[in-house]
């Protein structure tokens, strides 16, 4: 069994399938998703698959700060994608709303709405940036029990961009270091 | 041919044990000659493996009632339908008992299409059916040329009988029909220029945009058993044996391989057509050609 369960999480580490979300952003992380997926970067050799149906995926990428008509949206796709799951959220407006922090129509950011794994701060983040936060989210599948980012988690996530925030695991194995 | 036979068939080669690893590898080559295309490196050789035991690893929603069971059916239906036609493909021709003929092997290929289908107005997702009305809409425009070539073979050899039909008699007949088959091959396997039914910038993913975990991996083996399936299918017709079994095998693999590389690299070449053009490019050629294969049946009957 401990043979088993050692394949298959491998296997969920070889291959995070994404879907992607904007939950009201400026479009300008979304482009660089897209960037990141095209085949200048090659994340197929990482396994990484942008899929078109939420029912597909093991990774959840959320743009955008969240505002209030997209709210539903989010909770329903988060509830679509099937177990284990992560959520990466992409740019700085999902982790502090960035410029939109203040504005009646925005009710973010992300984490007080669905729990978040990953936070790949930027504005927009660089491709590069995008495609190790997705890695760090394909380690975190095989890890289900792990402790959601909160506010004091991401309070210092600079706008400008830089390492992405990952959510804790227990170390599960003695002596082997947990993601942070 | 014998029980035994038969049974080594089904589980051991053509089938099951051959068949499954054979059908990632062939997924593998698809996805890795789209990548060298786009000057990518492309997935690892496992990926298809990792693929599918993830998916088993993956929670599934609950169905109720009859939808919860046909959503189940059809893949199962689906892989068992497409090893029972791999069981068949005449790779070392066999004569006496039941070696089954080309109407059952084309029956069972097709079916995979029907399921394909039915599982998108079982899921009852706006976007399976959408994908399953381009799938069924493409489905008979292609299979009119399909069907007319595969007659013309059958009918210029003379039999029905896979294992006569494999036998090396090529002729300029046997030849028009096979190109005629790998021309309905594409759309038969949803790849570019004919992947409408799976659009994924349109409709997410057609028929399967409601599946998850344990199914949706068994309808990624379907798709790969059906790229084994259909170039087998072409391959064992066309190739002269040699008599020795080993080579014989080589040569059927090696040919096999061959051909997802020149599909999947017209694939990578070529865009999606709206499903109204792709229909139409088929009903064009297939009645020309479809005319031209009926009179060349009758003219070269033996």
């Amino acid at each position: 069994m401990k043979l088993l369960e050692k394949l298959l999480n491998h296997c969920r580490q070889k291959s995070p399938w994404l879907f992607h979300m904007n939950s009201g952003s400026c479009n300008g992380c979304d482009i660089e998703l897209v960037a990141s997926i095209a085949p200048r970067y090659d994340v197929e050799q990482l396994g990484i698959h942008l899929e078109g149906s939420p029912r597909h995926a093991d990774i959840l990428c959320i743009t955008g700060p969240v505002t209030f008509n997209t709210l539903n949206a989010v909770k329903t796709v988060y509830g679509q994608v099937p177990h284990p799951k992560a959520v990466v959220a992409l740019g700085s407006c999902a982790a502090s709303c960035n410029a939109f922090a203040g504005s009646p129509t925005v009710v973010g950011p992300l984490h007080r709405h669905i729990p978040v794994d990953v936070y790949v701060p930027g504005c927009p983040p660089r491709p590069d940036a995008i495609i190790e936060g997705i890695a760090k989210a394909a380690e975190l599948l095989s890890h289900p029990e792990r402790k959601p980012l909160t506010d004091e988690d991401v309070k210092d996530i600079p706008e400008c961009g830089g390492h992405c925030v990952v959510s804790a695991v227990e170390p599960t194995v003695e002596g082997e270091t947990p993601c942070r | 041919m014998q029980i035994t036979t038969a049974i080594l068939r089904l589980l051991v080669f053509p089938g099951l044990f051959f068949a499954v690893p054979a059908a990632w590898f062939f997924l593998y080559v698809e996805r890795k000659t789209i990548a060298r295309m786009q000057q990518r490196i492309g997935p690892p050789v496992l990926q298809p493996f990792y693929d599918f035991v993830k998916l088993l690893g993956k929670e599934s929603p609950r169905y109720h009632g009859i939808q919860g069971l046909l959503m189940k059916a059809w893949p199962a239906l689906s892989v068992s339908v497409l090893l029972a036609a791999l069981a068949l493909i005449p790779v070392f021709p066999a004569k006496g008992g039941f070696s089954g003929d080309l109407i059952l092997l084309i029956t069972l290929l097709e079916l995979p299409s029907i399921f394909y289908m039915l599982a998108g107005f079982t899921s009852r997702s706006v976007y399976g059916k959408v994908g399953s009305m381009r799938e069924a809409s493409l489905s008979l425009s292609s299979n009119l040329l399909f069907l007319t070539a595969v007659m013309m073979i059958a009918v210029t050899a003379d039999t029905f009988q896979l294992s006569e039909l494999a036998a090396p008699s090529a002729s300029a007949a046997r030849w028009l029909g096979l190109a005629a088959i790998i021309l309905c091959i594409p759309a038969k396997l949803r790849l570019n220029p004919f992947s409408t039914s799976s659009a994924e910038q349109e409709i997410y993913s057609g028929p399967l945009t409601e599946y998850s975990g344990a199914d949706l991996a068994l309808w990624e083996l379907a798709h790969g058993l059906e790229w084994l399936a259909l170039s087998g299918f072409v391959v064992s017709l066309s190739f002269p044996r040699t008599g020795f079994r080993l080579a014989d095998a080589g040569i059927f693999a090696f040919l096999c391989i061959a051909m997802v590389v020149v599909l999947a690299t017209i694939a990578a070449a070529t865009a999606r057509l709206t499903i109204d053009r792709s229909v139409r490019f088929y009903w064009r050629w297939s009645v020309a050609l479809a005319v031209v294969f009926l009179m060349s049946a009758v003219l070269f009957r033996r």
